[in-house]
């Protein structure tokens, strides 16, 4: 199976999108974008994610097609290497390497052999864009070490620098400056705007430059909105521009189509201007993206344009301003209250997305599943305005139900609070809203937790609040006269002392609550709603709470803020053990007794698993982070892995994730990097990504399995029988070889039709047609694929037998009958 | 208690009227500008764009059109049908002529500068032959169904474009014929309105025709298809005015929402000789319509309908930083159309039509520096003197002693004399005005009130004996022989005895007043005085130029004083020199002789002869003295030049009294509040 490699932390997708400018491919059939290590490389018409280009070792910071073969991409990264990618096929053709941190990467037609980045030498901010020139060499790893100087003093960002009419000239903006060298006159002419000493002109500073792909004019944006249009510029005495302003925030990026009749801005108004002509007032425009745009791009076909917003999406729009795909990654424009959870339907992860609203984002698939709208209001986007929050959320009753709470506090005394309760609709296969409570309590909900116990007939759910008062919540018949509408009412209400609750806790079999109260543990009946018991440790306010699972379920855990982890006997009522530990994250294992708690450190974040019955811990894992760890959380897995290492057990039936504070999402795996950065061949191979069409059923694995049952069933009998593709010598080579090497169809024809013949001491070669026309039967009929199967090649075989009678037996019957021809046959065969 | 009481006067309420055409001339750099109310002003843009000529209004001759034709020679047209030739050298009108076409509404002349062009209400367009004194009708062109609203030239003087409502023609000079008729789309942002008219044409040499019209397009014609080539839509509003630069590399437009935008013929790449029009930069100096606009080789010049000319250099062609740099805004007239009677503390107002007579308040209270003292007497309105006929004054004045007014217009004088009972006032007209006395361009009475001097427009100044409600013709100082420029500014000193006399650009006369003869010329400079005044005791003639030099002579003396050398040979302090407006009134300290008062319209300045110059390393200005440094620092930095800039604009001031100053204050938000409004524009955020 797996082979136990030590543990590794690693980022599991949910990285940017938006870092750069997102790149087409020169038929516009895919777009790239770099994602944190990886470049990711999507289809425009299906959305999908066709590769992930891996190889970098550290954030790839741009990337530009190979302007002498259009189906190849450079990529550069931080960790100082340029790499030449096949993106159609995924393979990794070439690395330079560098040596220094690259910022950004720039290709020229004209220029034959090298390629252009910024570095930045001496001091930290002080950026310089240079020529590398790429030596020709068959290695796969050259070293590139040419540097040509260009430009001193420039910006970070690759917005801030563009190249114009093919190459003449580059021109490059920071602060209150543009400077435009030409490459033949090597001249550098500067160009400043009147800076900050003026008040009226304080926002003109420069934030994007592109140049115009026919003429000589430049574009800038600035601060204040504005867009400058710069003509005339080989000149310094004689320059001049035009102003276009429709932005009143400042524009992010600017991009000309590719004829340069139109100017494409856009900014924090989430909407995508095109400037026809240069014109103002000809001017279309693309509202309502949902948020920042920070980059644009045009496909060099000219028929597509790309948006990469700040939730961390990209819109592929069309020539005529349609939006026609959304590639969505995971939202992490703002702050996660909610924390992880996982959807129990969809095994989707949950957390804050767009304002207002909770995200499913798929893990497998690392793209967001759909969005639902908590809030239900408009956003407006304003500074300085407070918004509506969503802080807490909770499923419930294996996904039936979701509760939600929203707040929004204008001043000291005014709370708005919301308690939402929604309900899975299975019609619509989403959620929908059921109750809606206002000022569930009087003050912040610090917690809420539904009763996920399997014998529980009423959903209960609790909520706690700074009020100092807990409330259970139970589903109940509203005042419906059919009894059919069913919404939630507060059941009971209780307090300890007048401290402020903090946490809340259902024993997994959901008989006990633990609600916490500052310092305090109490434990309620939850039949009865009767204070059973307290715990004090008198160890500072309670951070977490969690009764253990399974075995030790008898266990209950509680996290304080001085940094004390205790553990309760629920039975004999006292502390089992204590620990010192500065918990910031506690979560159960939903399918095992294990507890993954995270402490903080000065030094970084440490990860230890143990179970409730012991106080020594099965794991510990040192420094899985520098910065705090937000939140963690257990995705149980689909298929249980088979750890045997006492070390990694833990991880056999969930994964743990866990959320940094710059939101990085991140996991553990054990798989060597190595084995990680292998570039995925194997999706090359056919039986991978074939859809299930004859085809597939002919070459597909599908077959293999097929054979098995078909040979422990029926061996002897004589079976039509295709030879495995992966045997037939032939046809893997016709496959596996690239299309380019291949000699002509004519050619391979016969060799591939004899191939799919079947060999003479089998089988006839009549059958082969009867077969294939019988797997496109299949096909339509889908359920019960393999026993289906199998039946009926067994009719087919004896089809001069029952062609008379089938038509006239009704579909019973006829079943019946095949049923007992099945078992009457095998019984022959036995005989 | 600070060193003056000042009036702050803010009670004139003096309107400009919205210029109407402007008119560039390139051989002379001067500007002509005419308003809606018919008064032309003539610009020197050499001299710092001072206003040095005038041609009074008239009520029924609303100008329309206005050109330079033949070098020096200007021409106007206007709604009463009439084309006008201005004298340039006596300051009225040459000769009026009827075109017989109904109101002109436009006007060009040739490019040989021998021939001009109206297009007419009727839809007509006449040729004129200019002929050395008069102009002559020649020939119509093929008529028009509507009025032609704009006509231009081809520099080569072979076809013209007219703007017409809906279309634009081009025509064949030589025969006279419509060769093409170019349909302008009637389309505003998709709504089609009722006209489209055609404010402005322009014909380049390539034989591009580039239109503004009503639905704000800039549109390029090409005159030899008839096809449009390029629509640029700039505005939502009028594009009412266009003017090209004689290279034909950029041209200006201006448009019904005060906006100015500039476009400049620019290369499509480096290395390509194509070129394209494009649309610069917009300015935003107006609030209301841009009706004109003209282009100078060096800045763009633009006047609508919020009154002021406004003069945007373009950087590019300013050699170095200088003068000619800034941007600069003309609203008030380089003239004085306040007079002051000292001793009865009266102010006279000028308007086109009226002329208000008001007495200062009075206050008992005292106060600190800087103090807003309450008044205990208000200022009171004493007359409103409406003038008989469509004419508009050209200069007005009152006498020290309060009881006489004299005012002129183009045709008649008037001198009225002021009897007061109390609070009552009597006006008693002057009558039997001898013949030479028909119109003045200045006025001025004597310290004393007994001498009236007239500076009249044939360049003689009239001296004239004021008795008991009757008057004595006593001279006519002649000019001298060959000239027949007219006077413009007077000067008397106090005793009497000196009258300086200064026309548009010769130099300054000084006449001796006793024995009826020229004393002497002060020798002429480059550029013309904008304001003159004698000093009390010592004679010294101070002399402003308008490029900011002051000068002192004396009289007695025949030659420049001690400090006007000194200050000539160190030069003025280079901020100085680069303020906006002439200086319009100089006065004196009856009991500081050192000190000579000067004030333009945004400063008011003490020269203090007797403290050292300031150089180039000094604060020029430097308005409130440090209070906690000691008087040795302060007397360091101390120069002659005291400048307050608290009054602006500022319209006129003057000493009343050793310790009482009389500020005229017309705050330009008063201005524009008495204008139609705006044409409303939405602004974000609001």
């Amino acid at each position: 199976m797996v082979e136990e490699e030590s543990l590794r932390v690693v980022r599991c997708g949910g990285s940017e999108l938006n870092f750069r400018r997102a790149v087409f491919s020169a038929d516009s059939k895919y777009v790239f974008c770099v994602s944190g290590d990886f470049i990711k490389v999507y289809s425009t018409a299906t959305e999908e994610c066709v590769h992930i280009l891996q190889g970098h070792r550290n954030m790839v910071t741009g990337i530009q097609l190979n302007p002498k073969n259009h189906l190849q991409l450079y990529s550069c990264s931080f960790d100082g290497m340029i790499k030449l990618w096949d993106y159609t096929d995924g393979i990794l053709i070439k690395t330079f390497i560098v040596g220094c941190k690259l910022h950004a990467l720039f290709t020229l037609d004209c220029a034959e052999d090298s390629v252009f980045v910024t570095i930045n030498k001496e001091k930290p901010d002080v950026f310089q864009l240079v020529s590398v020139k790429l030596p020709k060499s068959s290695s796969q790893e050259v070293e590139a070490k040419e540097l040509s100087f260009v430009l001193d003093y420039i910006n970070q960002s690759p917005k801030c620098i563009a190249f114009g009419n093919e190459g003449e000239y580059v021109a490059a903006v920071r602060d209150f400056y543009l400077s435009v060298y030409f490459f033949k006159k090597k001249t550098t002419s500067r160009f400043t705007l009147s800076s900050s000493r003026n008040k009226k002109h304080a926002k003109n500073n420069f934030t994007c430059v592109a140049c115009h792909p026919k003429e000589d004019c430049i574009a800038t944006g600035h601060r204040d909105g504005k867009i400058r249009l710069w003509r005339n510029f080989d000149d310094e005495k004689k320059y001049t521009y035009t102003c276009l302003h429709w932005h009143h925030d400042l524009v992010m990026d600017l991009a000309f189509s590719v004829t340069g009749s139109s100017l494409l801005s856009g900014g924090r108004e989430s909407v995508l201007v095109e400037w026809r002509e240069a014109a103002e007032k000809n001017k279309e425009f693309l509202p309502r993206l949902g948020a920042t745009i920070e980059h644009i791009s045009v496909s060099p076909a000219g028929d597509l344009f790309c948006t990469s917003h700040s939730d961390n999406k990209m819109i592929i729009i069309h020539r005529n301003l349609e939006a026609s795909a959304v590639i969505q990654g995971l939202v992490k424009d703002r702050n996660i209250f909610t924390g992880l959870m996982i959807d129990p339907r969809t095994k989707a992860l949950v957390l804050n997305g767009k304002p207002g609203h909770l995200q499913f984002y798929s893990l497998q698939s690392d793209k967001q599943l759909y969005n639902l709208d908590i809030i239900q209001q408009e956003y407006i986007n304003d500074y300085g305005l407070i918004q509506i929050e969503l802080t807490k959320a909770a499923f419930g009753c294996y996904g039936n139900w979701l509760a939600t709470v929203e707040q929004r506090q204008e001043k000291e005394t005014e709370l708005e609070l919301q308690m939402k309760l929604w309900t899975y609709n299975k019609k619509t296969q989403g959620f929908v809203l059921n109750t809606k409570v206002n000022m569930p309590h009087e003050d912040h909900i610090t917690a809420l937790c539904f009763c996920n116990a399997e014998k529980s007939e009423n959903p209960t759910l609790v909520t706690t609040s700074k009020d100092g008062h807990f409330k259970v919540w139970i589903l109940t018949d509203d005042s419906d006269i059919y009894k059919k509408a069913v919404g939630w009412t507060c059941d009971f209400v209780g307090s300890y002392h007048k401290y402020q609750a903090t946490n809340c806790c259902f024993s997994e079999d959901g008989s006990l609550l633990a609600v916490s109260f500052e310092e305090i543990v109490t434990i309620w009946d939850s039949d009865t709603w009767e204070l059973k018991c307290t715990f004090c440790q008198r160890a500072g306010k309670i951070r977490h709470l969690c009764f253990g699972r399974l075995t030790c379920s008898k266990y209950l855990l509680g996290a304080t803020e001085n940094g004390i982890l205790c553990c309760w006997n629920l039975l004999s009522c006292a502390l089992e053990w204590s620990a010192k530990l500065n918990v910031r994250v506690m979560e159960p294992d939903p399918n095992s007794e294990n507890i993954a708690a995270i402490s903080q450190s000065s030094m970084g974040s440490d990860l230890f698993v143990f179970r409730p019955s012991e106080p020594r811990p099965l794991y510990i894992q040192k420094n899985i982070s520098r910065e705090e760890v937000q939140w963690g959380v257990f995705v149980p897995r689909d298929v249980p892995e088979s750890f045997t290492s006492e070390a990694y057990q833990w991880l056999n039936r969930s994964q743990f994730y866990f959320l940094t504070k710059s939101q990085s999402l991140l996991t553990f795996s054990t798989q060597s990097p190595e084995e990680k950065l292998t570039p995925t061949s194997k999706q090359l191979l056919a039986e991978e990504t074939l859809p299930t069409t004859p085809f597939y059923f002919i070459l597909g694995k599908h077959r293999q399995e097929q054979q098995d049952d078909k040979l422990n069933e029926a061996l002897e009998n004589e079976l039509v029988q295709l030879p495995l593709t992966e045997n037939i010598p032939a046809i893997s080579e016709l496959l596996h070889t690239p299309a380019h090497v291949l000699p002509s169809a004519s050619f391979l024809c016969s060799m591939f039709v004899n191939s799919l013949l079947l060999s003479k001491e089998t089988k006839s070669a009549e059958e082969i047609p009867d077969d294939v026309s019988m797997e496109e039967e299949k096909e339509s009929v889908d359920s019960d694929e393999e026993n289906n199967f199998t039946e009926e090649v067994q009719d087919t075989n004896n089809t001069d037998l029952g062609k008379d009678i089938i038509h006239q037996l009704s579909k019973s019957e006829e079943k019946e009958l095949r049923k007992f021809r099945k078992v009457d046959y095998s019984w022959i065969t036995a005989l | 208690m600070g060193e003056f009481k000042v009036h702050r006067v803010r009670f004139f309420n003096y309107v400009p009227s919205g210029i109407r055409c402007v008119a560039y001339n390139n051989q002379s750099n001067r500007l002509a500008v005419s308003r809606t109310d018919g008064t032309v002003e003539i610009y020197n843009l050499s001299a710092n764009y001072f206003q040095e000529k005038f041609f009074p209004g008239h009520e029924s001759r609303a100008t329309e059109a206005l050109c330079w034709a033949n070098g020096q020679r200007l021409f106007s047209a206007g709604l009463n049908g009439e084309i006008i030739e201005y004298d340039l050298q006596a300051l009225n009108i040459k000769y009026a002529m009827d075109a017989f076409g109904g109101p002109i509404w436009s006007m060009a002349a040739s490019p040989s500068g021998s021939q001009l062009l109206v297009g007419c209400e009727d839809g007509s367009v006449k040729l004129f032959q200019i002929t050395p004194d008069k102009i002559q009708f020649e020939r119509n062109f093929d008529r028009q169904k509507s009025r032609i609203l704009s006509l231009s030239w081809h520099p080569a003087g072979t076809h013209i474009a007219a703007g017409s409502i809906d279309y634009i023609s081009v025509f064949d000079v030589k025969s006279g014929s419509t060769i093409h008729k170019m349909l302008v789309d009637r389309q505003y942002m998709g709504v089609s309105k009722r006209k489209c008219i055609i404010w402005g044409v322009a014909f380049l040499s390539d034989g591009t025709v580039i239109s503004v019209d009503s639905a704000g397009k800039v549109q390029f014609w090409d005159s030899a298809t008839g096809t449009l080539v390029k629509n640029h839509l700039i505005a939502n509003t009028d594009v009412q005015s266009i003017a090209i630069s004689d290279q034909e590399d950029s041209f200006v437009v201006g448009t019904a929402e005060g906006t100015v935008f500039h476009f400049q013929l620019v290369s499509v790449t480096s290395n390509s000789s194509e070129k394209q029009w494009v649309r610069t930069k917009p300015f935003q100096h107006h609030t209301h319509d841009v009706r004109a606009v003209a282009h100078s080789p060096i800045a763009l010049i633009s006047g609508g309908t919020d009154t002021h000319l406004v003069i945007r250099p373009l950087m590019e062609k300013v050699e170095v930083k200088n003068y000619d740099a800034a941007l600069r805004k003309i609203t008030f007239p380089h003239r004085r159309l306040v007079s002051c009677a000292k001793k009865k503390q009266l102010l006279l107002f000028q308007f086109a039509h009226h002329l208000e007579l008001w007495r200062l308040g009075s206050t008992v209270a005292t106060g600190k520096n800087g103090d807003t003292l309450p008044l205990s007497k208000n200022a009171d309105h004493l007359l409103h003197l409406k003038t008989k006929g469509p004419e508009n004054i050209i200069c007005s004045c009152i006498s020290p002693c309060g009881s006489w007014i004299a005012y002129s217009t183009a045709s008649r004088f008037f001198l009225y004399r002021l009897n007061y009972e109390h609070d009552n006032i009597n006006l008693q007209r002057v009558s039997k005005m001898p013949a030479f006395l028909r119109s003045a361009l200045q006025i001025l009475f004597s310290e004393d009130s007994t001498k009236l001097f007239v500076a009249s427009n044939q360049g003689s100044v009239h001296v004239i004996r004021l008795l008991e409600g009757s008057f004595k013709h006593l001279h006519t100082f002649q000019p001298q022989s060959g000239t027949v420029e007219s006077m413009c500014l007077l000067a008397v000193s106090p005793d009497g005895n000196w009258l300086a006399a200064s026309g548009t650009s010769a130099g300054v006369h000084v006449y001796n007043v006793k024995q009826l003869k020229l004393h002497c010329t002060v020798p002429a400079y480059n550029f013309p005085v904008t304001a003159l005044a004698i000093a009390p005791n010592t004679n010294n003639l101070v002399i402003a130029h308008s490029d900011q030099q002051v000068f002192e002579y004396s009289i007695p003396d025949k030659q420049y004083t001690q400090w006007s050398r000194t200050i000539q040979k160190q030069g003025f302090h280079h901020l100085w020199l680069q303020r906006d407006t002439p200086i319009t009134h100089i006065s004196f300290h009856p009991k500081r002789p050192m000190h000579i008062l000067l004030h333009d319209a945004y400063m008011f300045c003490i020269i203090d002869k007797s403290l050292p110059l300031p150089n180039d390393k000094t604060l020029l200005y430097n308005p409130l003295p440090p209070t906690n440094e000691s008087d040795i620092i302060r007397r360091r930095t101390a120069h002659a030049f005291k400048i307050s800039k608290k009054y602006k604009p500022l319209l006129f001031m003057d000493l009343l009294d050793e310790r009482t100053l009389v500020a005229v204050e017309r705050p330009l938000d008063d201005i524009i509040a008495q204008l139609p409004p705006p044409i409303k524009k939405k602004k974000f955020g609001t």
